[in-house]
Parts: C-alpha cells; sequence; structure tokens
C-alpha cells in the first residue's frame, strides 16, 4: 500500500517534471525560431526601401535591437566570427519574462498586442475541433458497430472503403471537394466564411474526416474482439434480446479505448485545423497563422500561434493521459 | 483466415504495383509528358478531359496529365530523401543510445522521445519553414528534423531486445569488438521493422509535401507539386469550370499514400506472424 503510494508521487512529479521540460522546449524553440530568418526581420518586415530611422525604430519597439541570446557569434569588421557573451539580458530571457506576464509581444504589422489577436481566434479554432470530433464520433461509433456486428456483409464492406477512403484522401482534397458538391453544385452552403451556423458544416465534415475513419476501424475491431467474450456468451445465454447485449454490455466496454484514442486526437485536430481553416477561411487560430503570420512575415503572430497551438495540444495530451489513467486502473501504479 | 491473408496480400500487391508505376513514370517523366509543363495557354484554359488532354487542363492552361508526371518527381524525390536522411540519424542515434545507454540514451529516450511525441510534427516543419523560407530543401530538412525520431525510437528498442541475445552474448565472449557486434549482429536484426517503418515514412512525407506545398510553404508555386495544383484548383471559378484540376491530383495522392501505407501493412503482417491471425 506505502509502496504503491510512494509510485503514484514519484509517477506523477516523473509526468510533471517532462511537461515542464517539454513546455520549457517549445517555448525556446519559439524564442529562437526567429533568430532564422535569412538576414535581418527588420529589413523583411518594412522592405529594403526603409529610412535608417524607420529601421532603428522598429528594433526599438520590438526589442529587435537587443541581443538575441546569452551569447551569439557575431562577424566584426574583417568577416569572421567570433565569440560575445552578452549576459543574461537579451531577447530570450525578454521573451520570457513577457510571456510569464502573458504578454506575447506586438504584432509587426499593426502593432496590436498578439496575446489580443489569438484571443480573438482561439473560440473558433476549438469550436471547429469539438464540432468535428462530434462529426467523427456520430458517424463513427454506429458505422463501426453495424459493420462489426455484421461482419462480412455489404455494410460491413462499405465501411471499410469508405474508412480507407477518409484515411488516404488528405484534408486539402476533401474540403474542396466538398464545396465543389454542396457549395458549387448544389448551392447549399456557403464556400467560406463563418457567419451562419451551417457555415460549420464543411470545415468540420473535412476536419473530422479522417478521425471518423480511424474511429470507424478502431470501434469495428473492439466490437468484434468484445463479441467473442465470455460475458457475452453469459448475457446471450440467460436470454438477452441481441439489442441489450451489443449497446448495453459490447459497446460500453468496446468504447473505453476508443475514449482515449479520442483526446489525443483532439490535439491532433487543432494541428490539423490550419490547413482546413485556410480551405473554408474559418477565422480561428490556422488562419491567423498561415494568413496574417506567415503571409504578411509577421514574426510574431507566427511565434504566438505556434505557442498557443503547441500549448493547447500538450495540455490536451496531458488531460486524456489523466483520464485514461483514472478510468483504467490498471496503468494507474505501472 | 486463410482468406484474410489473400485479401492483405492483394492489397499489398496493389500498393506494390502502384508503386512501381510512380517509380517508372518518376523516371521517365520527359518522355511521357505530352505537353511542356510551364507552357500556359490562355485559349485552352478549362479544358475537359479528351484525347489531346487526357486529364484536361487548368485555369492557365496547363496539361494537368504532364504536371501530374512530374509532380511524382517531387514527390517521390521528397519522400525517398526525407525517409533515407531520417532514417539514417535515427538508426545511428538509436543505435548507439540503445547500446551503450547512459547519459546520451537518457538524453535520447527522456528528453527528445518525450519532447517529439508532445509536439504535433506538421505544427513544427510549419513553422521552421514560416521563418527559414519556402522552398524544397527547406522542406526536406524540416521533414527530416521531425523525421529521424521515430527511426530512432524504433531503432533502440530493437537493439535493447536483441542486445541480450544468446548469439549477441556469444559474440561478445568471442571478443568481438562493439561496432561488429552492433553492426553485424544487432542491426541486421532490427532492420525488418526499419523497412516497414520507412515504408509508413514514405506515405507520411509525400503527404506531409503535398501539405505544405498546399500551404504555400513548400515547392514554390510553378513547379508542378501536388499540393500547388490542388491549391490553384480550389478557387471557386476553377471549381465550376473545371473540377477535374482538383479531382486529379486528388486522386494522385490518395492513390500513392495508399500504396505506400498497404505495403507498411501488408510488410508488418507478412512479418509479425501474430496479426495474421486477425
Amino acid at each position: 500500500m506505502r509502496t504503491s503510494f510512494r509510485y503514484k508521487i514519484l509517477g506523477f512529479l516523473r509526468r510533471a517534471f517532462i511537461l515542464l521540460l517539454v513546455v520549457w522546449t517549445v517555448v525556446s524553440l519559439v524564442t529562437l525560431l526567429i533568430e532564422l530568418v535569412p538576414g535581418d526581420p527588420a529589413v523583411a518586415v518594412l522592405g529594403e526601401q526603409a529610412t535608417p530611422e524607420q529601421f532603428a525604430q522598429f528594433r526599438l519597439k520590438h526589442g529587435l535591437d537587443r541581443p538575441p541570446f546569452f551569447f551569439s557569434f557575431p562577424r566584426d569588421n574583417s568577416g569572421t566570427r567570433h565569440f560575445v557573451w552578452h549576459g543574461p539580458d537579451n531577447r530570450y530571457t525578454d521573451y520570457w519574462r513577457a510571456l510569464l506576464h502573458g504578454d506575447m509581444g506586438l504584432s509587426f504589422r499593426n502593432d496590436r498586442p498578439v496575446r489580443d489577436l489569438i484571443l480573438e481566434r482561439y473560440p473558433a479554432t476549438i469550436e471547429l475541433a469539438i464540432v468535428a470530433l462530434l462529426v467523427a464520433v456520430l458517424i463513427a461509433i454506429p458505422l463501426g458497430v453495424v459493420a462489426g456486428t455484421h461482419r462480412g456483409s455489404w455494410i460491413d464492406n462499405a465501411a471499410s472503403v469508405l474508412a480507407l477512403l477518409g484515411i488516404s484522401l488528405p484534408s486539402f482534397v476533401i474540403g474542396p471537394m466538398l464545396v465543389y458538391v454542396f457549395a458549387v453544385k448544389l448551392g447549399w452552403l456557403a464556400p467560406s466564411g463563418r457567419f451562419d451556423w451551417s457555415d460549420i458544416i464543411l470545415p468540420s465534415f473535412t476536419l473530422g474526416a479522417a478521425l471518423s475513419a480511424i474511429l470507424t476501424r478502431m470501434v469495428r475491431s473492439s466490437v468484434i474482439e468484445e463479441l467473442g467474450e465470455d460475458y457475452v456468451r453469459t448475457a446471450r445465454a440467460k436470454g438477452l434480446p441481441e439489442r441489450t447485449v451489443i449497446y448495453k454490455h459490447v459497446l460500453k466496454n468496446g468504447l473505453i479505448p476508443v475514449v482515449t484514442i479520442l483526446g489525443l486526437q483532439l490535439g491532433i485536430l487543432l494541428a490539423g485545423a490550419i490547413i482546413t481553416e485556410k480551405i473554408f477561411g474559418w477565422p480561428g487560430l490556422g488562419l491567423l497563422l498561415v494568413e496574417d503570420g506567415i503571409g504578411k512575415r509577421d514574426y510574431r503572430v507566427v511565434q504566438g500561434c505556434v505557442l498557443v497551438i503547441s500549448m493547447t495540444y500538450i495540455i490536451a495530451n496531458m488531460l486524456t493521459d489523466t483520464v485514461y489513467r483514472w478510468l483504467d486502473p490498471r496503468i494507474r501504479v505501472s | 483466415m486463410i482468406q484474410h491473408l489473400l485479401f492483405m496480400n492483394r492489397l499489398t500487391i496493389f500498393g506494390l504495383v502502384i508503386v512501381v508505376i510512380l517509380v517508372l513514370v518518376a523516371v521517365f517523366a520527359p518522355l511521357l509528358a505530352t505537353y511542356d509543363v510551364g507552357a500556359t495557354d490562355l485559349s485552352m484554359r478549362y479544358l475537359a478531359p479528351s484525347a489531346a488532354h487526357w486529364f484536361g487542363t487548368d485555369s492557365t492552361g496547363r496539361d494537368i496529365f504532364s504536371r501530374l508526371i512530374f509532380g511524382a518527381r517531387i514527390s517521390l524525390e521528397v519522400g525517398i530523401v526525407v525517409v533515407i536522411v531520417s532514417a539514417l540519424i535515427g538508426t545511428v542515434i538509436g543505435a548507439v543510445a540503445g547500446y551503450y545507454g547512459g547519459l546520451l540514451d537518457r538524453i535520447v529516450s527522456g528528453y527528445v522521445f518525450n519532447v517529439f511525441l508532445a509536439f504535433p510534427g506538421l505544427l513544427l516543419a510549419i513553422a521552421m519553414v514560416a521563418f527559414l523560407g519556402a522552398g524544397i530543401n527547406k522542406l526536406i530538412l524540416a521533414l527530416c528534423i521531425i523525421g529521424w525520431v521515430g527511426y530512432a525510437r524504433l531503432i533502440r528498442g530493437q537493439v535493447l531486445k536483441v542486445r541480450e541475445y544468446d548469439f549477441v552474448q556469444a559474440a561478445r565472449a568471442l571478443g568481438a569488438s562493439d561496432a561488429r557486434i552492433l553492426f553485424v549482429h544487432i542491426l541486421p536484426n532490427a532492420i525488418q521493422p526499419l523497412i516497414v517503418q520507412a515504408s509508413l515514412g514514405m506515405a507520411g512525407a509525400v503527404l506531409s509535401e503535398a501539405s505544405l506545398s498546399f500551404l504555400g510553404l513548400g515547392v514554390p508555386p510553378p513547379a508542378p507539386s501536388w499540393g500547388v495544383m490542388i491549391e490553384e484548383a480550389r478557387d471557386l471559378s476553377t471549381l465550376q469550370a473545371a473540377p477535374h484540376a482538383l479531382i486529379f491530383p486528388g486522386i494522385a495522392i490518395a492513390l500513392t499514400v495508399l500504396a505506400f501505407n498497404f505495403i507498411g501493412d501488408g510488410l508488418r503482417e507478412y512479418l509479425d506472424p501474430r496479426q495474421r491471425a486477425r
């Protein structure tokens, strides 16, 4: 009893430590990525024709005049590089200090706080990811159960083909195809934007397609596996109707692995939302990243978006892990 | 069960056939292409598939069939380079970490693996290319940086397992050097899962290349990357007038990804008899 408690605490500390390491790495990467920009970020943003005063003012406002890291290897007048120590007063620590105060800097383009830009877009991305998750579950569970209970039937084969299509067709193919059918040909739905409640239908199906394909396969094999268990034979032997056996017994046990996959997939959906948002002009974090950030070389916005998307991904994974441990006592100790 | 096996084999054979065709098409692209890939002709835009243009033309009158063929070159080139480089780096790091253990193993398995697991790979690639600037070499670099970890994990696990086998102990007792044990005795036994991983990795790399090119972060537009072709085909006027400009590159990507996945899955089942029973 005592040892198991100790293992629990140790396990918790270990996971907390890894989480901190991951967060530290992500923030450091995001901070230092700006050093990868070929040449001078100020020139990339303002253009060659800006005056020296404009460059100086831009660098001062965004802290680009400060040393990049604790040390650097700048070129001297003769062109050779040598080591220079800058001490703890540098851009890396600036970014950390600001971040701990909830500040992600100002946009290079319109001087608005990146935090505000992200907070405006965040709800749209979460909404899209959650609806896509629901769409995937609502397609996959009934389809997987029917396919699993009617193994080898035409509906099972149809589900397999559908799942295969969902896995092999990337979202940037499915999305435009849905636009073609439902917006261009049938004219039922708008091709892009987020104005009406119906505008979420196409993006959420696009984003959820791959997940629903994976889930359908999982539910199917899970149902088949559970149907072979002893408790199913017992339930049938005591005369329960097949419907009760499947929906009350098989589904309950068969869905445990599915639940655990869902949380992991929520994180993947968030990353995949970048492409879906671009296809449908869905005003979320992905569109902010691709159009305002990368498209306009607003590196502060890129930093902020990458940071927030990764953090959401990490937190979603952590929560799944916790729920998983709580659901399945077998892995709590190990 | 036998029926299932045959079915699986059929899918693997299907995958192999597609990949062989793809490689031939990519190698002989200049001979097979019926038109100049870059030649635009606005009077020939939005043409439906016909005898002259097998897959029709796009919004600037370019021949889609010829562009698809040259697009196969880009996809395979990126895929092959990314898989080979990632597999080499991953194998060396994974093997050394697994064989010697110690500080390197602690850093690799305790830190690197956990960090990469906790981070969406596509996002890292997007971020890197966003700061480096678009281009095929930077794309390959970004995909290798996110790609090698999977191979390192696989090889490390294999090495840890094989290291304890009797024949390795015997080799060690006979005085074989570390390098000989690692390269002659351990690695050949770890190579099979590596091939499976490489096949699945090809599918992933082809898909990532198309995704990044679609986002405008991969191969720059005049080049006939499949991702670029889809990006150009998806504006509403092109969709309306020439849906085939979207459908053919879409089919090409789907078939390629499916083929490599089928080969990977088929090999895995073949190599792991326990899975065959399912």
